[in-house]
């Protein structure tokens, strides 16, 4: 089970709501992910309209609602952003992210880390969208971010786990549930990210852009699954070959006759 | 807060491990601790050589081909615990002493001289004699002329060590002694050093009140030295968690001869401490690990590379000792009493680089 501020979840996927085709596609495509938590664009949904597609098509008892500052450039905007959604839906629980960039949308560390200081000083549950800076993970931490999300590979790359090592530091490091998001696109990337020891993912477009999204959104649960269950397991050691050792050093064994005892 | 562990655990992990074990955490990519429990155990003993070279090439990666020089300047005997295995303890008839600000000096000048640029002052637990108010004077009057003072004291407060920070001391260790309750309250007949938990908790409160490298240890020969390494591994993790921004070092004090004529409980042989030592580098590729001149010359010089990263020179763990040679109320008695330029030639010889200064005043002072 996994616990993010108090709350529980079974299960370890999480979805975004964009780039669907439709809200129908996108609703079935969410069930049969089994996820508990979904983020919502805040700039794709009318809070005030009760008919919006996709608030609509969503169950609000069924899921955690994580509404993200996807578009906000700076930490004034993403922050301008979250009052609202807290106003209008009433949840503290945010998903923030800070996009100067509009190609590469790529996280800006500086206002995501302001923007996280600030958030949690106004009792929000923050979960910052970041690259995956080890240090900036302690630096959100330290803030009071209630999870760090650290990318793959950049939003919409499908290039799966390109930060490997960096995540690896992030996770060994980690006082909060460390969800790998961004850049997944198949299930064995959900699934390394599992083997790795993150606590959870999110997965947007691998799956909304499938060609087949409900069975797409089956496939990563079941990549999400295997992967936890593996970690948990206790995933056999993986060895350093001998020619690991540096060329200088080389040798395997070191001379210990000057011990006396 | 860093709970006690259950030391008869600890002592049961580490009892035993299959080789399959030990050679998967001497290979690992990264040891976790249960790989350490592993390298702790008798089997391991037999793969000592391949883990003094997995250890050895984590060194010289992490800390490149070198070994750190400092020398204690003890400053005060005067204690005021009882601590059953301590040349300092309250009931020994040894002749007392605490420095004067000039003597201080007076043997830092001759350390300075030597070429020593890091020093750790150490007392007894003298809170009258030697208090935080003392350590302040003396921490001022030497900060400038040293790249990095420690403190090696009594457990203090957070609010005591932000103060002496302020004062110019960069560095504190403070080792649990033993971090099995039982042998701990056996060994500490009185004085505040009896409040075990207390004690635990100290390195936290250094680290929160900005210290920027903390020492940990056992003290080798109260209790099993496996468990021991086991609980400092332990410690080390969680401290590293809660305490990113600080550097840790582990130190290896092995009970030798001391006033008191105290014998050590458990036997740990140089082989167990090279042992010890090189599980925790497999462990921690980023810990300091420090051998004092507790040990023989043999030894260090072999040690040398193989994980070991700060070696003291020439000390004397009497105060006012460098001044006056016939100083007597020495805290124990020295193994390797080699003067700082042979040990740096035994450094060099092996083909490290002796290295006297790894820090500057400026981090911490303004002039």
């Amino acid at each position: 089970m996994l616990t993010i501020h108090s709350t529980t979840f079974n299960s370890r996927l999480f979805i975004g709501t964009g780039k669907f085709s439709s809200s129908v596609v996108m609703k079935e495509a969410i069930d049969a992910s089994g996820s508990e938590m979904v983020t919502v664009a805040l700039r794709r949904v009318d809070l005030d309209n009760p008919d919006d597609n996709i608030m609509k098509a969503l169950d609000r008892d069924k899921y955690v609602f994580l509404p993200n500052t996807s578009g906000a450039r700076n930490a004034e905007e993403a922050i301008r952003l979250a009052r609202l959604a807290r106003a209008a839906s009433g949840s503290n629980w945010l998903k923030l992210e800070v996009t100067p960039d509009p190609r590469t949308l790529l996280p800006d560390p500086v206002d995501t880390l302001l923007a996280t200081q600030q958030l949690v000083k106004e009792g929000f549950i923050v979960l910052p969208y970041m690259n995956a800076d080890p240090i900036l993970a302690l630096r959100l931490q330290d803030a009071g971010a209630a999870a760090v999300m650290p990318l793959g590979a950049p939003i919409g790359t499908n290039q799966g786990i390109k930060t490997e090592l960096l995540i690896a530091i992030i996770i060994e490091q980690a006082r909060v549930p460390v969800v790998v998001d961004a850049g997944l696109g198949a299930p064995s990337h959900a699934a390394q990210a599992m083997e790795m020891g993150a606590d959870a993912v999110l997965v947007n477009t691998a799956i909304a852009v499938a060609d087949n999204p409900v069975r797409m959104a089956k496939a990563f649960r079941m990549g999400v699954e295997a992967g936890r269950e593996a970690f948990e397991a206790g995933l056999g050691r993986k060895s350093i070959s001998a020619s690991c050792s540096s060329p200088e050093t080389g040798m395997l064994t070191a001379d210990l006759d000057f011990i006396k005892s | 807060m860093f709970t006690e562990p259950d030391f008869s655990k600890l002592i049961h992990w580490t009892a035993r491990s299959s080789i399959k074990d030990v050679v998967h955490a001497i290979e690992k990519e990264h040891a976790d601790i249960k790989d350490l429990a592993a390298l702790l155990s008798p089997e391991a003993e037999q793969l000592l050589p391949r883990m003094a070279a997995r250890s050895r090439d984590i060194t010289a990666r992490r800390f490149g081909q070198i070994t750190q020089l400092y020398a204690p300047l003890y400053l005060s005997n005067i204690c005021i615990n009882r601590c059953t295995y301590c040349g300092f303890a309250a009931d020994n008839k040894i002749p007392r002493k605490v420095l004067t600000i000039e003597e201080a000096e007076k043997e830092a000048v001759i350390l300075f001289e030597r070429g020593f640029q890091h020093i750790l002052l150490v007392t007894g637990e003298a809170p009258k004699a030697a208090g935080v108010g003392y350590l302040e004077e003396v921490a001022v009057r030497l900060r400038n002329r040293f790249a990095a003072l420690s403190i090696e004291v009594q457990p203090l407060e957070t609010a005591e060590y932000a103060r002496l920070f302020k004062a110019g001391i960069t560095a504190v260790a403070v080792y649990q002694e033993t971090y099995d309750r039982i042998v701990y309250d056996q060994v500490h007949l009185a004085g505040k050093k009896q409040d075990y938990t207390y004690r635990l908790a100290t390195p936290a409160r250094a680290a929160a009140g900005g210290m920027r490298e903390i020492g940990i240890g056992s003290l080798l020969g109260l209790s099993d030295w496996r468990a021991e390494g086991l609980a400092l591994g332990l410690h080390l993790f969680w401290l590293r968690k809660h305490f990113w921004k600080t550097s840790f070092t582990v130190s290896f004090p092995r009970l030798r001869p001391a006033a008191g004529s105290f014998k050590p409980l458990v036997q740990v042989s140089e082989k167990n401490l090279s042992q010890l030592i090189f599980a925790l580098r497999i462990f921690d590729p980023d810990v300091g690990l420090v051998l004092s001149t507790r040990e023989e010359a043999s030894f260090r010089d072999g040690m040398l590379g193989l994980g070991p990263t700060r070696y003291s020179a020439g000390s004397c763990t009497a105060p006012g000792g460098y001044s006056n040679k016939d100083s007597d109320g020495e805290q124990f008695q020295i193994g390797d009493e080699r003067s700082i330029f042979e040990v740096a030639a035994s450094i060099a010889a092996r083909g490290l680089d002796p290295v006297c200064k790894d820090w500057d005043k400026v981090f911490q002072t303004e002039n």
